[in-house]
C-alpha cells in the first residue's frame, strides 16, 4: 500500500457535489457530519475544494449543465480519488431516468468505485457504504 | 376593500372588448379569456391596481394553440384569477409584461426557452434553465417534442 | 477603482443546490450581480406528463427534499380541485400534521446553516442535532425521515399508528426547552444584532413588485400567507398566528422563522390532540378533463401548482412554481449595494438552500501571517464583550 493511499484511510477527506438532485441526498450528508451521526470522528472532513479531498461524493442525476464540470472536477481531483454515487439518482438517475435533461448516468461519465442506494439513503447506510469502502480499499 | 362581485364586474366593464370568455368556475377560481393584445392592460390593472400578486404564469402547448395563463391571487376577496391568453403555435409571440412589475421577468424567460413563446420587450432575453448546448428552436416542453440528443442512454442497463 | 468580478459556485462547499453566481464588485461593494441557474433542473415538469396522477405524486415529492410535502400538498390539492372534491376530516389533520413538522425541520435546517455562512457553527451543529428529533417524529409518524411517500389524490396513502401518538408528543414537548435557548442565543446576541440588522433590507414595495412570498415577503409586513389567506387543511380549525415584522432585514428574516416554529409545534400539537377519526382516502378512480390550481404555503412561501387534465390518467399539463423561484430574484434589490461580506448570508436569507462563506486567516501583503486561530478566538471574545458594552446588553 502506498503512502498516499495509507493517509487517505486513516483521514479521508470529502468533497461533496450535487449535479441535479432533490437536496435529500445532499442533506442526508450533512446529517452525517453533525452531532447524531458525527462522521468527524473517523477523521473524514468535509473540504471546500476538490483539489483537498480524496473521495468525491456525487449525488443527483448528472444534468447537462453538470455533467461536463463534473468531468472537469475529477480531472481536477489528486490521484487516487475514489468516488462514491450517493442516491438513486446518482446511481442510475432513478425516477428521472427519462428527463430530457439527464442524458446518461454517472458512472459513465467519470469511474464510480462505490454506489450508496436508496432515496435517499439513511445516514447510517452512508457510514456504511464509507466503510466498506474502506474495506475495499485495504483489501480485507 | 372591494367585494368579489364588484371585482368582477368592474373587469368586465372595463375591459369589455379586451374580454373573449369568462369562467367563474368556482368562488375561488375566476378564468378569464382576453386577447393576447390586450395583456399589458389587463395584466397591470390587475397587478397594480386591484392590489393582486402574481402567482405565476403557465404556458401549455394545447396542440392545436399555444395557451397562457397568468396566475394573480386577490387574497382580500380570497379568489384566483387566471388570465388566458391563446397564441398561435406557429408563431407565438405576445407583449412582456417585465416593463410593468418584475415577477415576470424569470418566468418569461422560462417560457420562452422552455416553450419558445416570443415575448416583445423583455430587457434580458437569455437562457435560463438549459444548458448552452442545447440546440436552438427545440422546446421540451411542446407536446411534439423528440429526443434530439442520440447519445442519450434510457436504460438502467439491468 | 477597478471593478472586478467575483464568481460563486456553481459548486460551494456546503452549498446543497449548485447555483452560480457572478458579483461584479467595486472595491468591497457590490455593484451588480447576475445568477445562472439550471444545474439542477430535471425536467420536472414533463417528466409528470409521462406519469399517472398516482404516480406524479412521487416524482414530485422529489422536487426539494427539503418540501417533500410541500409539492405534493399543492399538486394533491390541484389534482382535487380539477374535479372538484374534499378530502376528508382525518386526511386533513393528517396532512396538516405532516407539513408543520416539515415547516420546524426546514426551519431548522435554514437556521442552521445560516449559523454555519456566519462562521456560528455552535448554532449550527445544536441545530441540527435538534432538527434529528424531529425527523425522527417524521419517521415514527410515516415511515421515512424524508419524501414521505404519504399523499395522494383524493386523501393519504396511511394512517398514523395510534399508539406511538404519544411517544410523538413526548418528542415534540423535548424540543421546546432547546428551541427556548436557541430562540435566547440567536435573537439576543450582540454580534448576531450587528451582523444582521438592517442589512438586506427588502422594502414592502419590492416585494410587492417582486411577488416574492413566505417569511421574505411577512418579515417587510406583508402580511400574506396561503394558510390564512385561503385556508385549507386544518388551518381554519386550528389557532395560530401569522408572524409578521416589520423592517425587512435579514435579522427579521430570521425572528419570523424562529418564532413560526413555535406557531408549527402549536398546530402540531393542537392537530394531533382534535385529530378526527373516520375515513382516510376517497378512492379517486377518474379524473374528469379540466384545470385545476392548488397552493400551499411552504416553509419558503407559496408552492404553487397548476394542472390541466384531458381525461386521461396522466396529467395533460403540470406546472410547478416552488417558492424560491420567486424570491431569488430579488437580490437585485437586496445584494446590490452591500459588501461582499454580507452577500451570502444575504442571499441565504430567502432560504433558497444557496450557502457558504469560506473560513480564513487574515493575510497581509507578503503572506505573513497577521492572526493564527487562538488569535482569532481571543480577538473575537473581547469584541463580543465590547459590543455588548456599547450596546447597553448585560
Ligand atoms: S436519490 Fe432520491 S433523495 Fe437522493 S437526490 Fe435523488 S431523488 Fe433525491
Amino acid at each position: 500500500m502506498s503512502f498516499a493511499v495509507n493517509a487517505m484511510l486513516k483521514s479521508p477527506w470529502v468533497f461533496h457535489l450535487s449535479t441535479g438532485s432533490c437536496n435529500n441526498c445532499d442533506i442526508e450528508i450533512l446529517d452525517c457530519l453533525t452531532p447524531r451521526f458525527d462522521i468527524e470522528r473517523f477523521g473524514m472532513l468535509l473540504v471546500g475544494s476538490i483539489k483537498h479531498a480524496d473521495v468525491l461524493l456525487v449525488t443527483g442525476s448528472c444534468n447537462r449543465k453538470s455533467a461536463g464540470r463534473l468531468k472537469t472536477l475529477y480531472e481536477q481531483a489528486p490521484q487516487p480519488c475514489v468516488v462514491v454515487a450517493i442516491g438513486e439518482c446518482s446511481l442510475s438517475r432513478g425516477l428521472f431516468i427519462h428527463s430530457y435533461n439527464c442524458p446518461v448516468p454517472l458512472d459513465k461519465i467519470i469511474p464510480v468505485s462505490v454506489y450508496i442506494p436508496g432515496c435517499p439513503p439513511k445516514p447510517e447506510a452512508i457510514i456504511g457504504g464509507v466503510v466498506k469502502l474502506i474495506q475495499k480499499v485495504k483489501g480485507t | 376593500m372591494r367585494t368579489r362581485e364588484q371585482v368582477l364586474k368592474d373587469l368586465q366593464t372595463r375591459f369589455k372588448d379586451d374580454i373573449v370568455d369568462l369562467l367563474d368556475k368556482s368562488p375561488k377560481r375566476v378564468y378569464m379569456e382576453i386577447k393576447p393584445e390586450s395583456i399589458v392592460r389587463v395584466g397591470s390593472y390587475i397587478f397594480k391596481d386591484l392590489e393582486a400578486r402574481f402567482n405565476i404564469a403557465s404556458g401549455v402547448d394545447a396542440r392545436s394553440h399555444i395557451e397562457i395563463l397568468y396566475h394573480f391571487s386577490l387574497e382580500y376577496i380570497n379568489l384566483l384569477i387566471s388570465l388566458r391568453v391563446k397564441l398561435d403555435r406557429k408563431k407565438p409571440v405576445i407583449d412582456s409584461l417585465t416593463t410593468e412589475f418584475k415577477a415576470v421577468n424569470w418566468i418569461e424567460r422560462e417560457m420562452s426557452e422552455l416553450l419558445g413563446i416570443e415575448f416583445k420587450g423583455h430587457p434580458e432575453m437569455k437562457r435560463l434553465l438549459l444548458p448552452d448546448e442545447w440546440p436552438e428552436g427545440v422546446y421540451p416542453l411542446r407536446t411534439d417534442y423528440e429526443e434530439w440528443d442520440k447519445n442519450a442512454i434510457r436504460d438502467r442497463g439491468v | 477603482m477597478a471593478k472586478s468580478v467575483i464568481p460563486i459556485g456553481p459548486w460551494h462547499p456546503l452549498q446543497e443546490e449548485p447555483e452560480f453566481f457572478t458579483l461584479t464588485v467595486d472595491g468591497e461593494t457590490v455593484v451588480d450581480m447576475d445568477v445562472s441557474i439550471g444545474y439542477n433542473h430535471r425536467g420536472i415538469e414533463k417528466l409528470s406528463e409521462m406519469k399517472s396522477f398516482d404516480q406524479a405524486t412521487f416524482v414530485i415529492e422529489r422536487i426539494c427534499g427539503i418540501c417533500s410535502t410541500s409539492h405534493p400538498f399543492a399538486y394533491t390539492r390541484a389534482v382535487e380541485d380539477v374535479i372538484p372534491v374534499e378530502v376528508p376530516d382525518r386526511a386533513k389533520y393528517i396532512r396538516t400534521i405532516i407539513a408543520e413538522t416539515e415547516r420546524i425541520h426546514s426551519h431548522l435546517l435554514w437556521l442552521g446553516l445560516a449559523g454555519h455562512f456566519l462562521g456560528y457553527n455552535t448554532i449550527y451543529h445544536w441545530v441540527w442535532k435538534l432538527r434529528e428529533e424531529i425527523l425522527d417524529v417524521c419517521e415514527i409518524l410515516t415511515g421515512n425521515r424524508n419524501n414521505y411517500a404519504i399523499f395522494k389524490p383524493g386523501g393519504v396513502r396511511r394512517d398514523f399508528n395510534m399508539d406511538d401518538i404519544p411517544l410523538v408528543l413526548r418528542k415534540i414537548d423535548g424540543i421546546i426547552p432547546t428551541v427556548d435557548r436557541l430562540k435566547k442565543a440567536i435573537l439576543d446576541d450582540p454580534v448576531l444584532h450587528a451582523r444582521l440588522k438592517g442589512i438586506g433590507i427588502l422594502t414592502k414595495e419590492e416585494v410587492i413588485d417582486y411577488s416574492a412570498l413566505g417569511p421574505t415577503a411577512r418579515a417587510s409586513g406583508v402580511a400574506k400567507d396561503v394558510r390564512k389567506d385561503a385556508p385549507y387543511g386544518a388551518y381554519d380549525r386550528v389557532d395560530w398566528d401569522m408572524i409578521v415584522t416589520e423592517n425587512g432585514d435579514v435579522f427579521d428574516k430570521v425572528v419570523v422563522r424562529v418564532l413560526e416554529t413555535y406557531e408549527s409545534i402549536k398546530i402540531v400539537k393542537t392537530c394531533i390532540a382534535e385529530l378526527p377519526g373516520g375515513e382516510i382516502d376517497l378512492n379517486i378512480k377518474d379524473i374528469p378533463p379540466g384545470e385545476g390550481i392548488g397552493a400551499h404555503e411552504a416553509p419558503r412561501g407559496e408552492t404553487f401548482h397548476y394542472i390541466r387534465s384531458d381525461g386521461t390518467n396522466r396529467p395533460a399539463r403540470h406546472k410547478v412554481r416552488a417558492p424560491t423561484f420567486m424570491n431569488l430574484p430579488t437580490y437585485k434589490a437586496t445584494v446590490i449595494g452591500e459588501t461582499i461580506s454580507y452577500a451570502t448570508i444575504i442571499l441565504a436569507a430567502i432560504d433558497p438552500c444557496y450557502c457558504c462563506t469560506e473560513r480564513m486567516a487574515v493575510r497581509d501583503v507578503e503572506g505573513k501571517r497577521l492572526f493564527g486561530g487562538p488569535d482569532l478566538v481571543k480577538l473575537s471574545q473581547e469584541k463580543t464583550a465590547r459590543m455588548k458594552r456599547e450596546m447597553g446588553m448585560p
